[in-house]
């Protein structure tokens, strides 16, 4: 069969607001039912300054640990409610904010398991294509044994993939786009 | 445990590096340290999905969202959108935005002293058919000035954001017209290396699309990435 090449990707450039806040989903959990958590974060560039003209989309699964989403076969349920994908554009303190379902571990290569994480997606002027990177949480003991977090060999390197709580139900995560404490973004 | 089948990776050449000087915002703003590369697990191959629910009735004809008709010269805007197989991609979600045809945006960041049209937003999207095909009705772009460079101008074009079927096929990209001058003179646009996969973001003219008396048609197909296998079909 032949193999097509994907179209390029191209920057969505400083006015992208007008094409994409028309669908911001702060609110991920929405009407379904469990304890919400909040995601706050900060974006800043390689000289620490905040990004304001940025939008930052998480893609993740259910408490189960299950996809809205029909390859996700597992044998777990889905709430109609939780469709998993929100998108925040950043304000003028470059500041993102979800609130949330905690997600479930969800299976990994081989017989892994993944520790709850948040995969997300990253836009903004200055970036020709998009960055990939992950969000875990400090709280959970399985991110030790995290086949993608364990990708990541510098320990330091590690932890800026993982948000800090910040109180009950409360997570911080920044995200450093390049300098000493850079966020790991993924080769997906 | 769960079999997942990938996606397949980049071709070299065919995507733009993350950091390109000639485009100068990606100085600071492209990650300085190496991407670490990761196995596609369920959370790569899942995606959300959107469906009708999500569109009102003129997303998709930007010259009939307001009171008004926009300035300018109309066009159909209309493509496929195929995975790597060239298979249709069906029910998928298309945004798109882009500049009035005085080169101005409707948006506060917009310095550029050229006039707002009360009667275009610029924002439109459609889902695709079950063929993978859309359709757009708009105005065309105009070229508009940039910071980047001395007598910096931005070649027409219209943004367009895709998801497709996963986490992996999210796709953001610009489409140029034909014949444009301004095009061996962008930074943006020749971020690409390879010529052929450059000149993939231009769009054709196309008369079978256009309407008489109406409206020029432009056929803009989008390949978003491919399997590296096909997925078991239950
Ligand atoms: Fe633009």
């Amino acid at each position: 069969m032949t193999k097509l090449v994907p179209t390029g990707s191209q920057t969505v450039g400083p006015y992208l607001h007008v094409g994409l806040t028309w669908l911001t989903t702060q609110d991920i959990a929405g009407t379904a039912g469990g304890r919400r958590i909040r995601v706050t974060g900060k974006l800043v560039d390689g000289d620490g300054a905040v990004v304001p003209d940025a939008i930052v989309e998480v893609w993740q699964a259910n408490p189960m640990g299950k996809y809205a989403h029909p390859e996700d076969k597992q044998d777990k349920p889905l709430d109609d409610a939780f469709k998993g994908w929100g998108r925040c554009p950043t304000d003028k303190d470059g500041m993102f904010e979800f609130t949330t379902l905690k997600p479930g571990p969800v299976p990994g290569p081989g017989n892994s398991l993944q520790a709850p994480h948040l995969a997300i997606t990253i836009f903004m002027r200055g970036q020709l294509k998009h960055l990939y990177t992950r969000m875990y949480f400090a709280d959970e003991a399985e991110n030790a044994n995290d086949p993608v977090l364990n990708l990541v060999e510098d320990r330091a390197r590690r932890d800026t993939l993982i948000a800090k709580k910040d109180g009950e139900g409360r997570y911080r995560w920044d995200i450093v786009l390049q300098g000493k404490n850079e966020t790991v973004f993924l080769d997906c | 445990m769960v079999d997942v089948v990938g996606y397949r990776r980049e071709i070299p050449g065919t995507q733009p590096a993350h950091l390109f000087p000639d485009y100068k915002s990606t100085v600071k703003r492209a990650p300085g340290k190496p991407l670490i590369q990761i196995p596609h697990t369920l959370t790569e191959v899942t995606g959300p999905l959107f469906g009708h629910n999500k569109l009102g009735p003129n997303d998709a004809d930007l010259t009939k969202q307001c009171a008004g008709a926009p300035i300018g010269e109309r066009m159909i805007l209309s493509g496929r959108v195929l995975d790597g197989d060239g298979k249709p991609v069906p029910n998928t979600l298309v945004e798109l935005w882009q500049c009035n045809s005085a080169g101005k945006y409707h948006h506060p960041v917009d310095t550029h002293d050229a006039p707002v049209d009360p009667n275009f937003t610029g924002a439109g999207r459609a889902l695709t058919n079950d063929k993978g095909e859309y359709r757009f009705v708009t105005i065309r772009p105009g070229e508009y000035p940039w910071g980047n460079h001395y007598n910096a101008w931005r070649p027409a074009h219209i943004h367009l954001s895709l998801f497709g079927p996963s986490y992996l096929t999210r796709l953001v990209t610009q489409m140029y017209f034909p014949g444009d001058p301004l095009l061996p003179l962008d930074p943006i646009f020749n971020c690409i290396p390879d010529e052929a996969a450059r000149n993939r973001l231009i769009c054709n003219f196309d008369i079978e699309t256009t309407i008489p008396q109406t409206a020029l048609g432009y056929k803009f197909d989008i390949v978003l990435r491919g399997r590296a296998a096909t997925p078991m079909v239950d």
